[in-house]
């Protein structure tokens, strides 16, 4: 803080340290200690709140652990979330080399800009164009029939198929750039060294290009998984009955049956779930947050 | 063929089915705004027409939602950038186990899910009896771009010269002059960049804007209920507009970029 | 027009470590002084107590009789010339040396006046709308130099200007430096680990070591006579011989060392019975064939030969194995002694000095 009154005098400090403090303060840290607290209070009618039923108690999380189609819910969440970032890392990673190491510097930007399209145009347009082309009369199964790979058209956007490919679709490029990043940081001169040194490519990527890169891979698994688990659109969009994102029951306690009480209970089961994937990945990585959010 | 030779044929291979895989269901939805069928679709194609165009140019509900979505980004910029940019010069000059602390707050937003986010402000802001309106989902969508804009003007910060300002103090500047016009003028590009990405992200945001909002529109959530419910193509005109207008800033960014780089090169050769 | 600087009792601690230890001197206005030190021996930071970006701990630091404790940086008189110059990237090079202007809220066109008159003093004639990354070096150097006086300082403060630059260049700057010093009369305090610039330029000149000032004079006195080991070892080069004071006469030493008796000057602080060194510059060291009775004298071994043009530096080695240096005029008359032959090196008392090592803390 010394240095800060040094460097700016006194006024423009406390103006940014007033800034910043509303920031963590109003609209990070104590939002989310309410949502905490609000989660063991019981939902009530107006005129019981204060009243002798408005004490804490674990009811709402009870709810969740007494509903199996919710847990299950919980569980194909986070099942089909890990199943997207490891598509999307398996997917990403070649890509990212390729981009850094491989092809002309000069070529680089142009190709990001061509992926950037996709980004730019709303999260929730590319999940729409995803709903046309996987319509069970859509062009896919058009594509496929008229090709002869398959007889019969696919429901595609019948169980978890629709979701997945979206997911995947909407949420790569947060894999790919972190990790195109990280390799890029990489000297040239390690992988050449490596090859020289008589390491064959699967050992130069395991031993020198992965473990450089583990920020940026750690960093894209970590906000995909987190998009994914968080996903609101692309359920919405293109999930079915049977295939129930735990998002989509959030929304139901929030706006179907105005308990924000368990929603607010079901909502922070989620940040807990993101919070562990982060601690996670940053135990098995062996990276620190600052390595993860550049 | 060398192995060599065959892998890096695979991989360029792979490129292109990515860049396939990333662009053409752009070109369907694309497409299915100019074709008339009822269903939003590029097969069976019925034939052209511009009728979703004009259909979506009628549509009041989506011009007002637009309104909102530009005062909500307006406002989300205003506010973000100046929090953001505070948040970065603050943890620049902070004792380095101050500064990992307050780091993890700082950042902890863009890793919390956009549900979490809105569920929370909207009870905040509940105890202090402020109903759910745009209001909040400018303050829920700050929440988490002021955080992009804090990295990428703290990126910035590290190649200033903090002697700089030393300079200026020592030349007699009190520190409102040193801010304005030696700190501020080498972030802007940070702040630039910062202000553009809040912008985007605001247009585009979902999840905190749906728990948010109260009974305002905007244009993603007027989309969403859309798609949700009687799907006409011209969303597809919307997006066709959302494809062409992406498409002319990159291709403009591009020309820009390369006549750039040409004139990088020339520079280099007469310094030569 | 410039003012004189003083320091009385100056310390400065970092936590435990003492970076500026009870330094006293008063920098005369209109003078060209030299703070010359290793790194890490404090010189940089009494350029920032002066320049107020600190504070000390302890003592006095006054600008023209005035007390500057308390003072910012942008309220003293005084202009700092950094390290790596710190020219603003952002501004062409008028507006980099009108900024102190224009902070004190003087309108353009005197700015713009202004400048150009200082581009003028300091002979950058057309680069007023040039971006500072268009500069040379030496250009760079003269902008910052410009800007610095462009505010009209009481004192200047240099802080190793002329590190950045290749030999050739900074030759060249310092004679304009000296140049510029002397056109303005503004008091200078230039701050350098290079023993050649302090000598050169200043017109006093103040060693420093671990803290302390070891010694302050003219670069002459500092040269001639160092007031101990360090400042003779540091400017310079010498031929060192450890050993014992055995007795004082007359300002003359006998001193024991296990290559025979000596006898030279006594320098400051050396006492009967003292374990101390003697020193003896390289050019007043010489070789002859024969011992000699009347002056100090030491067998020795021609052990390498170095030519660097106008003279010659001959390497011997004496009987412990310790190396020395003699220093001979080129003379192309003369042949050069063989290697590997028998000489005696001598050297006559009043050129000889008997030091103590360093001052720890000034008195």
């Amino acid at each position: 803080m010394g240095e800060l009154f040094r460097r700016y005098g006194y006024g423009l400090s406390i103006t940014m340290v007033g800034l910043t403090a509303f920031w963590l303060l109003m609209l990070v840290v104590i939002p989310n200690l309410v949502l905490f607290e609000f989660s063991f209070k019981p939902y009530l009618p107006v005129v019981d709140l204060g009243g002798p039923k408005d004490v804490y108690s674990l009811k709402n999380y009870e709810t969740f652990l007494n509903s199996p189609i919710h847990i299950t819910i919980f569980w194909k969440t986070v099942l089909y979330s890990s199943l997207v970032t490891l598509t999307c890392l398996v997917l990403s990673y070649p890509l990212a080399y390729f981009l850094s190491k491989v092809c002309r510097p000069a070529n680089a930007p142009t190709i990001f800009l061509l992926l950037l399209i996709p980004l730019w145009v709303s999260e929730i347009l590319r999940s729409f164009a995803w709903f046309i082309i996987l319509a069970f009369q859509g062009p896919l199964n058009a594509l496929l029939l008229g090709l002869h790979v398959i007889h019969d058209p696919i429901r595609w956007l019948s169980g978890f198929n629709g979701v997945i490919i979206g997911l995947i679709y909407s949420y790569v490029l947060f894999m790919l750039f972190p990790i195109y990043n990280a390799i890029s940081s990489l000297d040239t001169n390690q992988v050449e060294a490596a090859q020289d040194l008589g390491s064959s490519m699967w050992r130069t990527h395991w031993r020198v290009v992965i473990p450089h890169s583990k920020p940026g891979i750690a960093s894209g698994c970590v906000m995909v998984f987190m998009l994914c688990a968080g996903s609101v659109i692309v359920p919405s969009t293109l999930a079915s009955t049977n295939s129930r994102w735990f998002t989509e029951i959030i929304q139901q306690w929030m706006f179907e049956g105005l308990d924000w009480n368990t929603g607010a209970a079901y909502a922070f089961l989620l940040l807990v779930l993101c919070i562990l994937f982060v601690s996670i990945v940053m135990r098995v990585l062996n990276v620190r947050l600052v390595d993860i959010a550049k | 063929m060398s192995s060599k030779a065959f892998g890096n044929f695979v991989i360029r291979a792979y490129l292109v089915i990515f860049l396939l895989f990333m662009l053409l269901p752009l070109v369907v939805m694309g497409g299915a705004a100019l074709n008339d069928s009822r269903m939003p679709s590029v097969y069976p194609w019925v034939g052209f027409t511009g009728q979703w165009f004009s259909d979506l140019w009628n549509d009041q509900v989506m011009w007002g939602a637009i309104r909102n979505t530009l005062i909500v980004a307006v406002c989300v910029v205003g506010i973000s950038v100046p929090i953001g940019t505070a948040g970065a010069i603050l943890l620049n000059s902070v004792k380095p186990n101050v500064r990992s602390f307050i780091y993890g707050f700082m950042v902890a937003p863009i890793l919390t899910p956009g549900a979490v986010i809105g569920i929370s402000t909207l009870l905040f802001w509940n105890n202090f009896h402020v109903s759910a309106g745009l209001h909040l989902s400018v303050l829920g969508q700050v929440s988490f771009i002021a955080a992009y804009v804090m990295l990428l003007v703290l990126a910035r910060l590290q190649s200033f010269d903090p002697g700089l300002e030393e300079a200026a103090l020592d030349l007699g500047a009190n520190h409102g002059q040193v801010m304005r016009r030696i700190l501020i003028p080498h972030l802007y590009p940070a702040i630039g960049a910062g202000a553009l990405i809040a912008f985007f992200q605001s247009v585009e945001n979902y999840n905190i804007t749906l728990f948010t909002r109260g009974n305002s529109q905007t244009l993603t959530v007027y989309v969403g209920s859309k798609i949700r419910s009687g799907i006409t193509p011209t969303i597809n005109a919307l997006a066709l507009i959302f494809i062409v207008l992406t498409v002319i800033a990159a291709i403009t960014y591009e020309i820009l970029r390369r006549r750039e780089q040409a004139r990088q090169a020339l520079i280099k050769i007469e310094d030569e | 027009m410039s003012e004189d600087v003083e320091l009385s009792h100056v310390n400065m601690d970092f936590g435990k470590f003492r970076a500026v230890n009870n330094v006293n001197v008063t920098i005369k206005a209109g003078e060209f002084f030299s703070f010359l030190g290793p790194s890490g021996c404090g010189k940089t930071t009494i350029l920032r107590l002066i320049s107020g970006f600190m504070d000390p701990t302890g003592g006095a630091v006054k600008i023209g009789g005035k007390d500057m404790i308390g003072i910012g940086p942008n309220m003293r008189p005084t202009a700092l010339i950094f390290q790596n110059l710190a020219l603003f990237p952002l501004m062409p090079v008028w507006e980099n040396i009108a900024f102190g202007l224009e902070v004190r809220g003087v309108d353009k066109a005197t700015r713009r006046a202004k400048a150009e008159e200082l581009l003028k003093l300091v002979d950058l004639h057309d680069s007023a709308d040039k971006k500072v990354s268009q500069l040379s070096g030496g250009q760079k150097q003269r902008v910052a130099i410009a800007r610095a006086l462009a505010v009209e300082p009481k004192v200047m403060l240099l802080d190793e200007p002329l590190s950045a630059l290749d030999l050739k260049l900074r030759q060249h700057m310092r004679a304009e430096l000296r140049a510029i010093q002397k056109r303005t009369g503004v008091t200078f305090i230039y701050i350098t680990h290079d023993q050649g610039e302090a000598l050169a330029m200043s017109d006093r000149v103040g060693v420093m070591s671990q803290g302390v000032l070891q010694q302050v004079g003219t670069p002459m006195e500092i040269y001639n006579n160092p007031a101990n080991g360090f400042v003779a070892s540091f400017v310079g080069e010498n031929n060192v011989f450890e050993g014992t004071v055995k007795s004082l006469s007359n300002g003359v030493a006998t001193f024991a060392t296990s290559s025979g008796n000596f006898t030279s000057k006594v320098g400051p602080g050396v006492v009967k019975g003292t374990q101390a060194k003697i020193y003896v510059r390289p050019e007043h060291s010489f070789l002859q064939a024969k011992a000699s009775t009347k002056t100090n004298s030491i067998p020795v071994d021609v052990a390498e030969m170095a030519f660097e043009g106008n003279f010659v530096n001959i390497f011997v080695k004496d009987a412990k194995g310790a190396t020395h240096m003699v220093q001979a005029q080129n003379d192309p008359n003369a042949s050069p002694p063989v290697r590997g032959s028998k000489q005696h090196m001598v050297f006559d008392t009043e050129d000889a000095v008997v030091l103590v090592d360093a001052a720890t803390a000034s008195h």
